[in-house]
């Protein structure tokens, strides 16, 4: 019975267990599907709505990693730009922090105003809430650089750039890395929420209008939906960190 | 006799506010010579590294290495210090070649002449025992190889000066004894200028030929020693009255300098 305390089957055990016991209280308590569907109802109505499901899930896959790519990109260069000056990293931090504690729904209505309804206001509110943890992470990794380390390249008449390149980035590739299993997640969270609002398309739109007509196995099948585009996507996130910068984890090997 | 390295009336101030790392530092350093400083923690040693890398710019007097004033980072020099400082995603042989990835002239050679640097490099790992191991990365490595690594590291660029600053202080007693004889052996093999900052007195009579006593902190010099032992010094030597009563005159220097500071110490406390 080893497979049963190994660590490679423990999450499939415990998601079983968790749709196991979902069903049983709904069952054993005869809940309305109007009000909190079972695991079969919501298996159901995925099978039903396979169509329109795909349809709205690759809408929002489009618009998460859009948005994501853009929070990349800006992320990562702040995150440099902060990272490298100490200057630029006293002056941006408190303001950084700021702008990560509002909550990114309260800016949908703003970007509906200036964009309109559809996938831009989607787009960027999944950039809004998935650069902040890049920026945060990869200046950590350049401001924790050694000084001896900056010391042996610095006397050798290395520039700044030198330095950057040489050590200061792929020291904080790990930390870029971890960070994007966060912000594609985070991403997710943005596109989802701002399709809610503002949009016709999208599974948030979907469980939206799906809610609004009383379908709700279908809205959580949207949700069941929404988690495992995220979970598929910090996988891939998850590989790539390993190919790349398997130096940093297998210090315990 | 000419001097490769001179500080005449060197004091540095870190902050400006009159309290010096450092302060009427004289001395001088003839070509070739392996020189060791030595002291109590906080005396200033790595200040006088910084300074002679050109990393740091003394608050007054003057610094000169190979007979120009130090005025900026110089690329004659190499450094090691007691973290290995080995990047961890380079293997140890493209370790030992990120010099000649940033010092000219080798910068921009090293597309066209990676191979022959490469060959070099092997060479160098070849010298102190790690040829076998060029392939691996950093943390495949024990911490006395990891140290070598970076010992080559800082000497591949050939430098004219090498700068160690308690290179061997994290090592267990027999490794450092062995990295003593192959220090010894690649600066007898192709003679280059040493400055060695330690705390172990041991290892700076066994390897240098002058050892410098610096005060507690502001860091002055207290002291010149000629070590006169005969050369190729083999870890024997260390066993010799010759070479206990040398280092016992230097802790002797060292500890009476350290009495000296006490009673200031604590009245600077209360």
């Amino acid at each position: 019975m080893s497979w049963l305390t190994s660590t490679r089957t423990a999450p499939w055990l415990m998601t079983a267990a968790i749709v196991i016991l979902w069903q049983a209280i709904c069952s054993a308590f005869d809940v309305s599907e109007f009000i909190f569907p079972s695991p079969i109802q919501v298996a159901r109505a995925l099978a039903e709505y396979t169509g329109p499901i795909a349809e709205h899930s690759a809408q929002t896959l489009f618009t998460t990693v859009a948005g994501f790519a853009i929070g990349v990109v800006f992320g990562l260069a702040l995150g440099v730009a902060v990272g490298s000056s100490p200057w630029l990293y006293s002056a941006t931090y408190p303001l950084l922090v700021a702008f990560n504690s509002i909550p990114k729904v309260a800016f949908v209505p703003i970007l509906i105003v200036w964009f309109g309804i559809g996938a831009v206001p989607a787009v960027l509110t999944a950039f809004l809430i998935s650069f902040f943890p890049i920026v945060v992470n990869v200046a950590t990794g350049l401001a924790t650089l050694e000084p001896e380390l900056e010391d042996v390249l610095r006397a050798l008449g290395a520039s700044r750039f030198d330095i950057l390149r040489k050590v200061g980035l792929p020291r904080s590739m790990p930390y870029f890395f971890a960070s994007l299993k966060v912000s594609i997640t985070l991403a997710f969270v943005g596109s989802v929420i701002s399709e809610t609002v503002a949009s016709n398309l999208g599974i948030g739109y979907l469980m939206m209008s799906a809610s609004s007509s009383n379908r709700m196995a279908l809205v959580f099948a949207g949700l069941v939906v929404v988690s495992v585009l995220a979970m598929l996507m910090y996988v891939v996130f998850a590989w790539l960190e390993m190919r790349i910068t398997g130096w940093a984890h297998r210090r315990g090997q | 006799m000419s001097s490769f390295v001179r500080f005449e009336d060197v004091a540095l101030s870190y902050r400006n506010d009159g309290e010096f790392a450092i302060e009427d530092v004289t001395l001088s350093i003839a070509p070739n010579e392996f020189v060791a400083v030595v002291g109590p923690s906080g005396c200033g040693k790595s200040t006088m590294m910084r300074l002679c890398s050109g990393l740091r710019r003394p608050t007054r007097g003057k610094v000169e290495v190979a007979g120009g004033t130090v005025a900026g980072p110089l690329k004659i020099v190499g450094m090691a210090f007691q973290n290995p400082t080995l990047l961890p995603w380079r293997t140890t042989l493209d370790n030992v070649l990120l010099p000649l990835e940033v010092v000219e002239p080798y910068r921009r050679q090293f597309a066209a002449k990676r191979r022959a640097f490469a060959e070099r490099a092997m060479a160098l790992l070849g010298t102190v025992g790690l040829a076998e191991h060029a392939d691996k990365f950093p943390w495949q490595l024990s911490g006395g190889m990891q140290q070598r690594a970076s010992i080559c590291r800082a000497l591949i660029h050939e430098p004219q000066l090498l700068m160690l600053d308690e290179p061997f202080a994290a090592l267990d007693a027999f490794t450092r004894e062995e990295l003593w004889c192959v220090l010894r052996d690649l600066w007898a093999a192709k003679p280059f200028t040493v400055i060695l900052v330690t705390h172990d007195l041991r290892e700076a009579v066994f390897l240098a030929d002058t050892v410098f006593v610096m005060s507690p902190r502001p860091g002055r010099i207290l002291m010149r020693k000629t070590i006169d032992l005969a050369r190729p010094r083999d870890l024997e030597i260390t066993y010799t009255d010759g070479f206990i009563r040398l280092v016992h005159e230097l802790r002797e220097r060292i500890g009476s300098a350290r009495q000296a500071a006490e009673p200031h110490r604590q009245a600077a406390g209360r």
